[in-house]
């Protein structure tokens, strides 16, 4: 059961048992977006508001919130990202995403055969510096059909974020 | 067990892969309505038919071609009286049942509808038999009506004369993918039939499990796949009222499928050979035709039988073992459904526990089993889904008991 208590951390179950920023925010003003996992059936709604579009990299999530319904893994994702982003700027989410999706990807890309690219290459104690609590989702690679759990809302916000962009 | 007609532990013996351990574990394979496992008859059938008789089928004179052609036409027979269908010619090898229900559509199915017409479908429906008529929906005007579900998974037939008033297709699941439910197919194919209908059956998960006939079901169309019914995956089956084949237009086009071409266009083969264009996948065929040799040794009433059985079985020991902390989906009578159980247990999601389930050799599939409006009327994302088949017994019903118990130490709940 090593395996199993390295993919379910106990930050994980609590973040699974007690999401935060769990809920709907009025849209417009705030971004919705909507993200699947066709393979599993995960739906995620991402809620995000950001101060001034216009702002680009510099603009500043002030709020966000998470809806939809999933496993624990992509649940737990979800709920850690939305503490990890409220507050930053978009240029730091960026950041924050690239390395997160580092984390989760080393192992994707080694088991479909293809090279890292050197923007996915982020030094590993960076992204370790940044991740936090995000950390605890490295065990989901030994599981690769769960990377896509992991990932949903990471994706689904980066989405999000681009479209309250172009709608500035 | 006699009682059952056949000994359970000698078919088991006879499929290698269950012999395998995972995790340390038994394998307990409770995944058989995605796909089934294979007995070394049809592994066996399959390498004898490429160790001493392979060649392309059909037109050639040598003594290879004859035997491979042999061989596969033989299996097209063993695939006809295996579903009470009256001459071999009747059966069309495609892909597979997605394969075969997009070929009713594409060719059937632009042939006769239009604008205006409407067909009728249930929520039960797995997307193979919902998207390639939504594609021609689209594309031509069609109306798709829908025949409801009431909450424990039946079909709800309390509007059905009205759903029914016109239409020019029923196409209908004979067994649900994901709660077992049995759908009164006979019953409704005669109404459908009085309306004017043509009723397309999708037995996917029903020719594996259950004895069919064709004309008894009141099918024009019926499509399943071969790797759910030991068979090996790339094959499926069409079967169709010979009237109607012989009116479709082909399907796809290319070599096998013509009679003749000239430089301003072609004559079509007779059926089947009309819908079968390229090289057909002859190993395939032959091994679906050993599956269906293992299927009859044992007998299709006691395959059902012992499904009802295990299916009573599984409903019973484990409803009582979990109380409250197991839902299961669908009707509760088992010999209303077939040997497919959808549940949710405790509070877990069920790609979380079908995770630890492997862990202790239980496969289970987690996920919305590629029936996404009938989860909508279940009210849920997912489902954790149990199928057996010939191989199971108790003992892997109790297994999977086990390692749910085990999932719900796990996270604590």
């Amino acid at each position: 059961m090593s395996g199993l208590e390295e993919l379910y951390r106990e930050i994980i179950l609590d973040h699974y048992r007690s999401p935060r920023n769990r809920g709907e925010l009025p849209s417009p003003p705030a971004q919705r977006v909507e993200g699947f996992n066709p393979l599993c059936g995960d739906e995620i709604v991402v809620y995000v508001e950001v101060d001034d579009p216009g702002k680009g990299d510099d603009a500043v999530v002030t709020d966000i919130r998470i809806g939809g319904q999933g496993c624990s893994i992509s649940q737990s994702s979800a709920s850690m990202m939305s503490a990890a982003v409220k507050g930053r700027t978009v240029g730091e989410i960026h950041e924050l995403t690239k390395a997160f999706k580092a984390m989760m990807s080393i192992h994707e890309e080694g088991l479909e055969g293809g090279e890292a690219s050197e923007d996915d290459a982020a030094p590993s104690d960076v992204s370790e510096l940044k991740l936090g609590d995000l950390e605890a989702l490295r065990g989901v690679v030994k599981f690769p059909v769960r990377i896509k759990c992991a990932t949903l809302s990471w994706n689904t916000l980066a989405q999000g974020l681009e479209e309250a962009a172009a709608g500035a | 067990m006699a009682v059952n007609g056949f000994d359970v532990a000698a078919v088991a013996a006879d499929f290698p892969i269950l012999s395998r351990r995972v995790h340390d574990h038994r394998l307990v394979f409770l995944d058989s309505a995605a796909s089934s496992q294979k007995p070394r008859q049809v592994l066996d059938a399959m390498d004898h038919y490429y160790e001493t008789s392979h060649a392309n089928v059909h037109r050639a004179a040598y003594t290879l071609a004859e035997e491979a052609t042999n061989a596969m036409e033989g299996a097209r027979a063993k695939v006809a009286s295996f579903i009470g269908a009256g001459h071999a010619d009747q059966v069309v090898f495609t892909k597979n049942a997605t394969e075969a229900i997009n070929l009713i559509a594409r060719s059937w199915g632009a042939a006769n509808l239009g604008p205006g017409d409407a067909i009728l479908l249930s929520q039960l429906e797995h997307h193979a038999n919902i998207v390639p008529w939504q594609q021609l929906a689209a594309e031509r005007g069609v109306e798709i009506r829908w025949i409801p579900l009431t909450a424990d998974g039946y079909l709800d037939l309390s509007d059905i004369e009205s759903l029914m008033e016109g239409i020019k297709l029923l196409g209908i699941s004979a067994m649900s993918n994901v709660v077992g439910t049995i759908p009164p197919v006979r019953h409704l194919a005669d109404m459908a039939h009085a309306a004017g209908a043509v009723v397309a059956v999708d037995a996917c998960q029903y020719v594996p499990h259950v004895p069919t006939d064709v004309t008894e079901l009141g099918a024009d169309f019926l499509s399943f796949s071969g790797h759910k019914m030991l068979g090996p995956t790339g094959i499926g089956v069409l079967w169709g009222r010979p009237d109607l084949l012989d009116e479709m237009p082909p399907f796809l086009g290319g070599g096998g499928m013509i009679l003749d071409v000239r430089l301003d266009g072609f004559v079509p083969a007779a059926v089947p050979h009309k819908f079968e264009a390229g090289t057909p996948p002859i190993a395939e065929i032959v091994g679906l035709g050993a599956a269906v040799d293992y299927l009859e040794a044992l007998g299709m009433d006691a395959v059902r039988r012992h499904e009802i059985e295990l299916t009573a079985y599984a409903l019973s020991t484990l409803s009582e073992r979990f109380g409250d902390k197991l839902t299961i989906h669908g009707p509760m009578t088992a010999e209303d459904r077939g040997g497919v159980m959808s549940f949710a247990f405790a509070d877990l999601h069920p790609h979380d526990l079908s995770q630890v389930l492997d862990q202790h050799g239980v496969c289970v599939r987690p996920g919305h089993h590629c029936a996404k409006p009938l989860m909508r009327v279940l009210g849920v994302g997912a489902t954790a889904r149990a199928s057996w088949y010939i191989y199971n017994d108790e003992s892997d019903i109790d297994a999977l008991g086990d390692a749910l118990e085990a999932a719900g130490d796990f996270f604590a709940f």
